[in-house]
């Protein structure tokens, strides 16, 4: 039987708000455990939320750049449950009038086609604390520093077919939120994860198989190899004659595989109900419009933009405007050069393939953008050739200068075209070089082309690689034949 | 001393009669003395206050003094307190200090005011007798056998006795006005959102209020000036001017118009209560004030829409006693849910845990629509009664509670302990605020006469209930039990 994969995402994305959605304590990763906890996050007795403004702004952003329904009153509702790092016994959450309404989000395949994958809504929540078992002998420790993060949960609908638009949608939800600032999208802290509903059915009918529920996948690879273990299971469950039951299951990337964590019988009732301390958010419209005319530039629009107004490949301008960083980086480069094919290279060759080679990320380049533009402009105008212009990347990218003319100056790379002092060197060289020069004079005229190679590489090395290698060609070639 | 009002302790203090320091000792005596009997007090800070009244007689010495400068109260011990236990009348929080200051706190020291200590309360303000709380039950001063009332039964037994001039106190379904009816006290319920509820350790968020319960109408005006205003921590707080309450006292009452709610005159209504509330509002008609019937036809409904929103927000509000970070926590737990079971268990008394499992109930799947739901549905009802009884009247008046105070232990049955704020629930459903002024007496027990009105008119029932005041004595009498010990 051929079977079709249903999938549908809840991606969890922390927003980059400086202080927590409900209280004023700071929401940097990596502090002392519970030195960024506050009485309200703590929950003590006869503490109040109050809604911290700059997480409404960030959601509403995200809902304006999926193009989704703002509606104008949204409620925060308790979702009551025991936990011992959910410190009020309540998760401050939105149930039934989220602050987003429906939206769609594009994603890119493979074949470079896109598809519309419907976002059902967007809320906001605090985020909980987290539980810690190692250090801890037959006990476990809380770290209440996340308590009351601000999250936004972007619900999607059941649109994605296979774990690689899974992955292409969340890449999207990613580049959008990162784009627009209000998350800095780091996986690896926790700031982006997603629960994946899974389900299998026979190809062609129309009702839902019975899903599956992985919870906290945290990254793009963990979220295809969930989905692909997932599929693998229900439809071998259904061709054994078994049956998929409603679950929760776990994600371990380690043995790469899922298991069950509960079942739909063990699950919670949670007992949402309005939050009787934090009044309904209403949003007037000249706010929503507000934010709306501040909206970046985002990534469809800058693709589109850089594919047709700065002439890039699809390719070209689908990775330069994968990320913002990238985006800018690229930008600045191109602004400063002029030239927009030539910074395209620069920063998908030069610059990315050092980027790699030491895992560092663009943001993090030791080389700015300023600095590889002037370069880049240094280039296009013969000051210097491309092996030299490879010197001073690397001695920009080692700190061996701040500007690219400085570095020039100091190694003297300069271009050397003046053909006076070409013709020096070339006659220095023909002079060294009596062997090769007569072995030259002897070979067949169409044999020559070749071996003009290695005066030219002579010439070079005497110039410390300055000369203009065409005039170098040129005037060697002009000699030569005279000699003949 | 015991025996003054704020505003004769102020106006003494300015004389130089006595000092605040002097006060204090004189009230933490008498505490010391007398408060064996009554239980109001759970925590007396003996130390700070007398800190207090000496910092506060130095600012007086420097000509500094307001209006609240040196004057000695105490709070409910709902109020979270820096460093004082706060224990909110429940073995749970018995080993409880707050780390911080409610805002009310915040601002009665501000103020200059000097507390006294911690009153006794029912657990986590849910009670109508004061004899839920783990510390015992507290005895009404004008009669050792019976109730103060609950559940800010401890504040209004500490006034009523002479250990403090005010207290604090705090109003979910009627917690301050009935036991200030019971006691023979003025106590005010602002109206919702008119005081902060920071660091008031909350029971049932959308009903909460604290207010304040003195001698007078006139010193809770001047109460009320202190806690109300501006604060950015509570969400629900309303962010609106404070009136000079002080000021508009002597405002005279012809032209006042007076509705008495048919619903408030029925059964249940002890007679000789229903009399005496009668006379009270005569004494308002020789004011100038007139007066009609007038009904709220959704009254029956509220004690059961109260008994399923006021639970719903508990059963929530106290998931976070859970033995994890503060408060109670069983000894040797074999698992996590064992920690929380029986820290639970054993941390909570029984009416807070059938609260909670009501309120656990009615939240369920399956039964938040026909329960939660409706009961707002209800409550939205009430309120349209409320707004639309004022457009015709000032003020409503009538009983603070069916009955005066009844004898400790005499009332066991739960349900007919909830019909004791039949009266007063309504008005916290409504948000609306309301003062329970002493109006006469069944026997030696009091009985409170309640004066209602529209949002944010306490200026109104303060003035109100001030003139009333000035043409009654019902105020200015003293339990045998605070004579005798004078």
């Amino acid at each position: 039987m051929q079977w079709e994969t249903v999938i549908g995402l809840e991606v969890h994305v922390q927003l980059a708000t400086r202080s927590k959605i409900f209280s004023g304590a700071s929401t940097a990763f990596g502090a002392e455990p519970n030195s960024q906890a506050c009485a309200v996050d703590l929950g003590l007795p006869g503490v109040l939320p109050v809604l911290n403004e700059a997480a409404v702004a960030m959601a509403v952003q995200f809902g304006l750049a999926i193009h989704a329904d703002i509606p104008e009153v949204s409620v925060f509702d308790r979702k009551n449950y025991f936990y011992p790092d959910l410190p009020k016994g309540y998760q401050t959450s939105q149930m039934y009038h989220p602050i987003v309404g429906a939206g769609e989000v594009e994603i890119t395949l493979d074949d470079g086609s896109t598809k519309r994958i419907r976002v059902h809504h967007a809320h906001l929540e605090e985020d909980a604390g987290k539980s810690l078992h190692e250090d801890f002998h037959g006990m476990t420790g809380v770290d209440l520093n996340r308590a009351g993060t601000p999250l936004l949960e972007i619900v999607s609908e059941p649109d994605l077919r296979s774990a690689k638009e899974a992955a292409a949608y969340l890449k999207a939800i990613h580049s959008i939120v990162t784009y627009l600032g209000i998350s800095d999208g780091n996986m690896a802290e926790g700031s982006m994860r997603c629960d994946v509903n899974v389900s299998v059915r026979p190809r062609g009918q129309e009702a839902y198989g019975t899903r599956a529920e992985i919870k906290n996948v945290n990254s793009f690879r963990f979220v295809e190899r969930a989905i692909a273990f997932e599929v693998e299971r229900q439809v071998e469950l259904i061709e054994d004659g078994g049956k998929v039951v409603q679950e929760t299951r776990l994600f371990d990337p380690d043995r790469d595989e899922t298991r069950s964590m509960r079942t739909k019988e063990e699950a919670n009732d949670y007992r949402y109900f309005p939050c009787p301390d934090l009044l309904p958010v209403v949003l007037d419209q000249a706010y929503v419009d507000h934010l709306r005319s501040n909206l970046p530039e985002l990534p469809a629009e800058k693709r589109a933009r850089f594919e047709h107004e700065l002439g890039l490949s699809a390719y070209d301008a689908s990775v330069l405007s994968a990320t913002r960083e990238m985006a800018d980086f690229f930008e600045e480069a191109k602004n400063v050069c002029g030239d927009a094919k030539q910074a395209a290279n620069w920063v998908q060759g030069e610059l990315s393939g050092a980027l790699n080679r030491e895992s560092l990320p663009i943001t993090h380049s030791p080389v700015s953008a300023r600095q590889l533009g002037e370069l880049i402009a240094r280039v296009m105008d013969d000051t210097i050739n491309g092996k030299a212009a490879k010197q001073v990347f690397q001695a920009l990218w080692n700190g061996q200068g701040a500007r690219a003319d400085d570095i020039i100056e100091a190694q003297g790379l300069k271009q050397v075209t003046d053909s006076g002092a070409i013709e020096a060197m070339i006659d220095q060289v023909i002079e060294e070089s009596p062997a090769q020069v007569a072995q030259y004079r002897d070979a067949e005229p169409d044999k020559r082309g070749k071996m003009i190679g290695y005066f030219v590489g002579q010439v070079m090395k005497a110039s410390r690689g300055t000369a203009n290698p065409q005039q170098v060609n040129q005037l060697l070639k002009e000699k030569l034949d005279a000699l003949c | 001393m015991h025996d003054k009002t704020l505003v004769q302790l102020a106006r003494a203090l300015d004389a130089g009669e006595f000092s605040s320091r002097e006060l204090t000792q004189h009230l933490l005596g008498r505490i010391d003395r007398l408060d064996g009997e009554l239980n109001s007090f759970i925590t007396v800070t003996f130390d700070q206050a007398l800190a207090a009244a000496d910092a506060a007689d130095a600012i007086r010495a420097k000509g500094n003094a307001g209006p609240l400068t040196g004057l000695p109260l105490a709070l409910k011990d709902i109020f979270c307190t820096r460093g004082v236990k706060t224990s909110c009348g429940s073995k749970m929080l018995d080993s409880f200090v707050s780390p911080y200051d409610a805002t009310v706190v915040e601002k009665l020291r501000a103020a200059g005011t000097v507390s006294l200590g911690k009153t006794n309360m029912d657990e986590f303000a849910m009670g109508s007798s004061n004899e839920n709380s783990h510390y015992g039950p507290v005895h009404n001063p004008w009669d050792l056998t019976a109730v103060p009332g609950g559940s800010s039964g401890g504040s209004a037994a500490a006034v009523a006795a002479g250990l403090v001039p005010a207290a604090m106190g705090t109003d979910t379904g009627g917690s301050i006005r009935q036991p200030a009816a019971f006691c023979g006290i003025t106590g005010l319920k602002p109206t919702y959102g008119r005081v902060s509820r920071y660091g008031m350790i909350a029971y049932a968020s959308s009903l909460d209020q604290a207010g304040p319960m003195a001698r007078t109408a006139e010193d809770c005006a001047l109460l009320l000036s202190a806690i109300a205003g501006h604060d950015l921590r509570d969400s629900t707080f309303v962010a609106r001017g404070v009136p000079d309450y002080s000021g508009e006292l002597t405002a005279p009452l012809s032209g006042l118009k007076i509705g008495l709610p048919r619903e408030y005159f029925g059964d249940g209504l002890d007679p000789a209560v229903e009399k005496a509330t009668r006379e009270a509002i005569a004494v308002f008609e020789s004011l100038g004030a007139s007066v009609r019937e007038v009904s709220l036809p959704h009254t029956h409904y509220a004690i059961p829409a109260y008994y399923v929103i006021a639970p719903a927000e508990a059963s929530s509000n106290l998931s976070r006693f859970d033995g994890v970070r503060f408060g109670h926590r069983c000894d040797n737990p074999a698992d996590l849910i064992d920690l929380y079971k029986r820290s639970r268990a054993e941390g909570f008394g029984d009416e807070v845990k059938r609260r909670i499992l009501i309120g656990t109930h009615t939240l369920s799947e399956g039964f938040f629509d026909a329960y939660y739901k409706k009961a707002q549905q209800v409550r939205r009802l009430i309120r349209q009664d409320f707004l639309d009884a004022f457009e015709e009247v000032d003020v409503l008046m009538g009983p603070a509670s069916p009955t005066p105070a009844f004898d400790l232990g005499a009332n066991k049955d739960p349900v007919s302990m909830y019909l004791q704020d039949i009266y007063t629930i309504a008005v916290n459903l409504a948000g609306i605020p309301g003062i329970s002024v002493p109006a006469g007496f069944v026997g030696d027990r009091p009985v409170g006469l309640q004066i209602l009105g529209s949002h944010f008119t306490e200026a109104r029932l303060l003035n109100v209930a001030h003139q009333f005041q000035q043409a009654t004595d019902w105020h200015r009498r003293r339990p045998a039990f605070a004579e005798e010990n004078a």
